[in-house]
């Protein structure tokens, strides 16, 4: 059964009524599927125009659920920013990127979904619509575990909402893979600065994906980090201690401990490059 | 919300269009299966190969990951629609010809939609740009140097190219004769075409690595899903249920009987209507599994006291390989420096884009079957001994091949699809997903290598010691070829006075390891360049004057003490790429010494060559040509050999027309069918252009011979094929053959021609000395790379390739197959290991992309072969050869850390540099 609300309460309505899965751009739905038949209803809300849209207004930024990563990519949005857009590129390619949204890059929770470091480092939270209302939740809530989210059987993910002064930083992010496209991360690190008046760190925002069953902000490094003025002081305070809660783990794209290591340096570099506003990527 | 069950309209291709299937369905299906667009390539349902791409509104999207209903109001673009709406397609499938972009074909259609979106909205974009904008489309073929010049050279004035004259087709940068369809999106694959009463098969196949099974009440299974027509089972196949490419060895069955030997082992299939079959749930089959202990490892089947995989195999050996020159222990004792190391590498896997697919018909008493193979007559008799029926009552058609790289040597589908239609009399088709394809199908062997190898302090080789253990999984398939190949081969193109090569292909329970691009040897390079590396390094002796040192010479004999004489261009291709050492080791020096001291970049350089036989180890492989006249004027060449995308269609035709003295637009191209054509043997060993290739220069001049007979003209005469007669231009006299005139054959051909060819070999003797192939390919690669010493990520910058292929037919096709055979080397040494069980799609198994091969040049050297057509060798194989270790001693060179497991991961790299450091 395919389903096709025209409007989002439609579209609540039926996932209400019938259950199933809710297809956007279909770029996680559809390899799942393989070659096995549709088990239950297809609720198709890539049209909602509810969905679609990217907004500024005056203390929030919101990403509507259904912006695919083009979009995002397309749209005039604040420094703060470049780190997502430059994660947008980097996901699958531009066929992907075409269809893809962020809403379905959160709901599928993949340890190594590339919007997620950057959506932490931006403080963003969920909007999410059921029969029961509207509800809204930072996006660590929001991401509970591998594959795991706060998502509710009868849920829609509506929207990303950025507080609007979050803009203002000065952002970059780095992917470590095996090849240069189509690739999934490795690891891959968002970092969001702001410097003072004297030109250094005032604030550091970092988080790092692939690296634990959900991305990590690390505050303990971040705290660190503010006062430095140059790559050679971000260089002696980014260390290992200071990493924190990572727990990577052996898989077909690498080992537990290079991924430790490898950890260290995109971090230390992806600060130093965002503190000379950098836009060199490694991995390719 | 309007009702989506009903007619989803869009517009396609320009047109309005309805179309009544379920609206969940992906969109790719309906293209191929209900419109009836099969341009539009499935190559993984994932995402993950973009063969599938289309233009939704203007903006590329697999189709495999849109749903029609998602497709409603909007417009949708395929390569069947695309050249109409924009000359930016049409410019794109010229350029794409032109520059020798499409190979099998399979990727083409995607490419070039993707490469039209990025032309509209940039008309002249860089290098990155076209990388970025096809980094979504994958191509296993040509390595994307070709697709990256073509897209980029589109709308650049072109002169026109005249085809050759008369005699002058070899040597000439003809565009493929197949090319048209493949960059129309017209070319016919395994899946693209079958009648509306094909029913659709899928397998029952085992999860275990190694199990037993029982089937269960198929009765009631049957009777519980009407849509199933059949089950088949073991008890069906109607004659033997084995199969296997090298008889003695044959011993895969087509359904298991019992127990299971590889995850993915075929137990039963379900045949029926494709909506009933694909709604079933498969994991429902009435089947109860047994786990048992299984052998993944070498080290696991080689255990003493290790279970057997098959019972008459002792020792789980298959297969034991040996050749034995001098005394190699003397030899090495007396060494003024002896390295020595154990190299293992991992399982490949060919990853085409195309998926295995085919239909099989039954005609009366005959079985017809279409599908993608390397080998049609090697089907034919085997689909013969399953079906129990005469071999002449069997036809095989090669669908067009989506790449094949060795494994489409081995059958996949058509047992399945044989015996079902057989028993049905009704066409069945079957499609392999992606994970089928990858889960059942042959892989490149892992080796484990443990060799030794001595020189004198002036640097002349002394011997070499060679023990390679191969894992050859649950079947023997091509297993026995690598053990053979692989001592013949180990010790690279250098005379090497003393040799011990010893191998075993070894069974355990994975899926079979076959035949890929260079049957063991690639493996064996990744030792023996390793090694003579650090031979060179401990004499102090510059690696590239090592091996021109000890480069072959035609008068030296070979490890199996065969002199080879003229065409041992070994020599000439290391001394080509003396130029462009001493100025990449320059470079590299000079940027490792400007590099900052906190730079993590490190600049290396690497070299490795590679030498390969053309043609089966020691064994009879004939090709058989036939060329008529007919009275029309016009030559029919019945070529067997399957063009998988390497471009034998071309190359034979070329050489044909050269050696009957006609223009290449004479001749009508007859290609592989079973029925049509002779044996041209299979496409694989590098054989194609050497044997067929020969064959068809014998029927080109045994034909050429009639015509001048009938003319009463010397040899010198130029011929002209004119509607419905030849013109004999004998110095100042033209004789006009009127073909009316002529009685005609049974085939209805005036004049016909018919010759076979095999290469002149001999077989080993119990030392493995002999005369195994008639003629080698030889080459040389050398790498420029970066190494992240931090991260272990390498940065490939440019690879130079010298290849001595006898005479260059069609240097672009070469150019072709080294670009492609580089790309893949690349995969093997950098990013591909399969895991059974783990991976089975093409995100977990990483190919290179585009944005992954570095610029390629390429040097023909052309010290001709005295047996091959027009001097000519095969260089399928040989491409791929010395990329791996060449890039290894790169890597080596740059960082000092030396990697005797691959693929070289980053993890890899990084654990080597630090046991280097460490050491150091």
């Amino acid at each position: 059964m395919f389903l096709q609300p025209a409007t989002l309460n439609a579209a609540i309505d039926l996932l209400a009524q019938h259950g199933g899965k809710l297809l956007a751009g279909g770029t996680d739905i559809f390899p799942a599927l393989g070659q096995t038949a549709l088990a239950s209803p297809m609720i198709d809300i890539s049209r909602l125009p509810e969905l679609c849209a990217i907004t500024t207004g005056a203390d929030t930024i919101r990403l509507g659920a259904g912006a695919t990563w083009s979009e995002i990519v397309a749209a005039p949005l604040p420094a703060g920013f470049d780190a997502l857009k430059a994660a947008a590129r980097e996901i699958g390619s531009i066929q992907i990127q075409n269809r893809g949204t962020i809403g379905g890059n959160l709901c599928n929770a993949s340890p190594a979904a590339d919007s997620v470091p950057p959506l932490l480092t931006l403080d963003a939270r969920v909007e999410l619509v059921s029969p029961r209302g509207m509800r809204e939740m930072p996006l660590s809530a929001f991401i509970r575990g591998n594959r795991q989210t706060a998502l509710a059987a009868d849920e829609i993910v509506t929207a990303v909402l950025v507080p609007r002064e979050n803009g203002d930083f000065i952002s970059h992010f780095s992917k470590l893979g095996a090849r240069r496209y189509l690739v999934i991360s490795i690891a891959m690190i968002a970092v969001a600065l702001k410097r003072a008046a004297d030109g250094a760190i005032a604030q550091a925002r970092i988080a790092i994906g692939s690296c634990s069953a959900v991305a990590l902000r690390l505050p303990e490094l971040e705290a660190a980090l503010v006062g430095c003025r140059s790559v050679t002081d971000i260089a002696t305070r980014v260390t290992i201690a200071r990493l924190g809660g990572l727990s990577p783990i052996d898989d077909v794209r690498a080992s537990a401990g290079y991924r430790r290591d490898a950890a260290l340096i995109l971090v230390r570099r992806a600060v130093q490059d965002c503190f000379e506003k950098r836009t060199a990527t490694v991995g390719r | 919300m309007f009702d989506t069950q009903a007619a989803t309209p869009f517009t396609l291709n320009g047109h309005p269009v309805e179309v009544a299937a379920p609206a969940e369905w992906r969109l790719s299906r309906v293209l191929r299966d209900e419109l009836g667009l099969a341009g539009t390539k499935v190559g993984c349902d994932a995402g993950d190969c973009g063969a599938c791409t289309v233009l939704v509104d203007g903006e590329t999207a697999c189709a495999c990951l849109m749903a029609l209903g998602q497709v409603a109001g909007r417009a949708v673009t395929t390569i069947e629609g695309l050249p109409a709406a924009s000359p930016i397609t049409r410019d794109l499938q010229q350029s794409f010809l032109r520059h020798g972009a499409a190979q099998c074909g399979i990727c083409t259609p995607g490419m070039l939609v993707a490469a039209t979106a990025l032309l509209g909205r940039n008309a002249s974009p860089s290098e990155e740009a076209v990388q970025d904008a096809l980094g979504g489309v994958l191509c296993r073929c040509t390595g994307y140097r070709k697709i990256i010049a073509a897209v980029m050279d589109v709308g650049s004035p072109v002169a026109a190219v005249a085809r050759p004259l008369a005699g002058k087709a070899v040597g000439a940068r003809i565009d493929r004769l197949d090319g048209q369809r493949k960059v129309d999106g017209t070319d016919v694959f395994g899946a693209d075409s079958h009648p509306h009463d094909a029913l659709l098969l899928r397998a029952i196949r085992t999860p275990f690595h190694h199990g037993r099974f029982k089937l269960g009440d198929l009765k009631a299974y049957l009777r519980d899903n009407p849509g199933i027509v059949r089950i088949f089972t073991a008890a069906d196949v109607p004659g033997e249920n084995c199969f296997g490419v090298i008889g003695p060895f044959a011993d895969q069955p087509v359904f298991a009987v019992d127990e299971t030997r590889f995850r993915g082992e075929a137990v039963a299939a379900v045949v029926g209507e494709a909506k009933a079959i694909e709604a079933l749930d498969l994991k429902k089959f009435p089947v109860s599994w047994e786990e048992l202990p299984a052998h993944l490892t070498l080290g696991a089947a080689l255990a003493d006291k290790a279970s057997l995989v098959h019972e008459a195999r002792t020792d789980n050996i298959l297969v034991r390989g040996r050749v034995v020159r001098g005394d190699i222990d003397a030899a090495l004792a007396q060494s003024d420096a002896v390295v020595e190391g154990v190299f293992e590498t991992g399982f490949v896997e060919h990853a085409y884009i195309e998926p295995e697919a085919g239909i099989a018909h039954r005609v009366g008493d005959r079985m017809e079957v279409q599908a993608c193979t390397q080998a049609p007559y090697m089907d034919r008799d085997d689909v013969a001994k399953i079906l129990g029926i005469p071999l002449d009552a069997v036809r095989i058609i090669p669908t067009a091949v989506g790449g094949g790289f060795g494994s489409k040597l081995d059958l996949s589908v058509q047992p399945f699809i044989a015996v079902a239609a057989w028993h049905l009399k009704q066409p069945v088709r079957m499609v392999y997903s992606r994970a089928e394809s990858i889960s059942t199908t042959t892989k490149r062997h892992p080796g484990r290598m443990q060799v030794r190898v001595g020189a004198t302090k002036d640097g002349q080789l002394t011997g070499m010691d060679f023990s390679g253990d191969f894992n050859t999984g649950a079947y023997a398939s091509f297993g026995p070829t690598v053990a053979n190949r692989v001592p013949v081969h180990a010790s690279g193109p250098y005379f090497m006075p003393a040799y011990r090569a010893l191998t075993r292909a070894v069974h355990t329970h994975v899926v079979p390891a076959g035949a890929f691009r260079g049957f063991g040897v690639p493996q064996a390079g990744i030792a023996q360049e390793q090694l003579y590396d650090m031979l060179a390094e401990k004499l102090g002796i510059d690696k590239l004057q090592f091996r021109t040192q000890n480069a072959l010479r035609p008068d030296q004999p070979t490890v199996t003490g065969q002199v080879l004489g003229a065409g041992t261009g070994i020599r000439a291709c290391f001394e080509s790429l003396e130029p462009h050492w001493q100025r990449a080791l320059k470079e590299a020096a000079a940027a490792n010494a400007q590099a900052p001291a906190d730079s993590p970049l490190r600049r290396g350089v690497g070299i490795a060559g590679m030498w390969y036989g053309c043609g089966n180890t020691s064994l009879a492989n004939p090709s058989t040509i036939r060329l008529g006249l007919k009275a029309d004027g016009r030559l029919a060449l019945h070529q067997g050999a399957v063009d998988i995308g390497q471009g034998s269609n071309t190359v034979i035709t070329q050489l044909c027309a050269d050696a009957v003295g006609a223009q290449i637009d004479s001749i009508d191209l007859i290609s592989a069918d079973t029925d049509l054509t002779p044996d041209c043997g299979k496409t694989s060993a590098s054989r194609q252009t050497f044997i067929t290739g020969k064959a068809a220069q014998l029927a080109g001049e045994a034909l050429r011979r009639q015509i001048l007979r009938l003319a009463n003209a010397g040899a010198d005469a130029a011929l002209s094929f004119r509607p419905g007669k030849v013109v004999v231009q004998d110095g100042g006299i033209a004789h006009q053959i009127e073909l009316s005139s002529l009685p005609r054959d049974a085939r209805g051909y005036v004049l016909a021609a018919e010759e076979t060819f095999d290469a002149p070999t001999t077989s080993l003797d119990a030392d493995g000395q002999g005369a195994p192939y008639a003629v080698y390919g030889f080459g040389a690669h050398m790498v420029e790379l970066t190494v992240d010493v931090e991260l272990g990520l390498v940065k490939l910058l440019k690879i130079t390739a010298a290849h001595d292929v006898g005479r260059a037919v069609n240097p672009t096709l070469i150019e072709g197959q080294i670009e492609g055979g580089i790309a893949q080397g690349i995969g093997l040494a950098l990013l591909e290991e399969f895991h059974p069980g783990r991976g089975e799609n093409l995100h977990d198994y990483l190919i290179p992309t585009i944005g992954d091969v570095p610029v390629v040049e390429s040097i023909l050297i052309e010290d001709a072969s005295p047996v091959g057509p027009f001097g000519a060798k095969g260089i399928g194989e040989q491409a791929l050869i010395p990329t791996a270790p060449a890039i290894l001693n790169a890597i080596a060179h740059a960082t000092g850390a030396r990697l005797h497991r691959i693929p070289a991961t980053p993890d890899r790299i990084l654990a080597a540099i630090k046991e280097a450091a460490h050491e150091g």
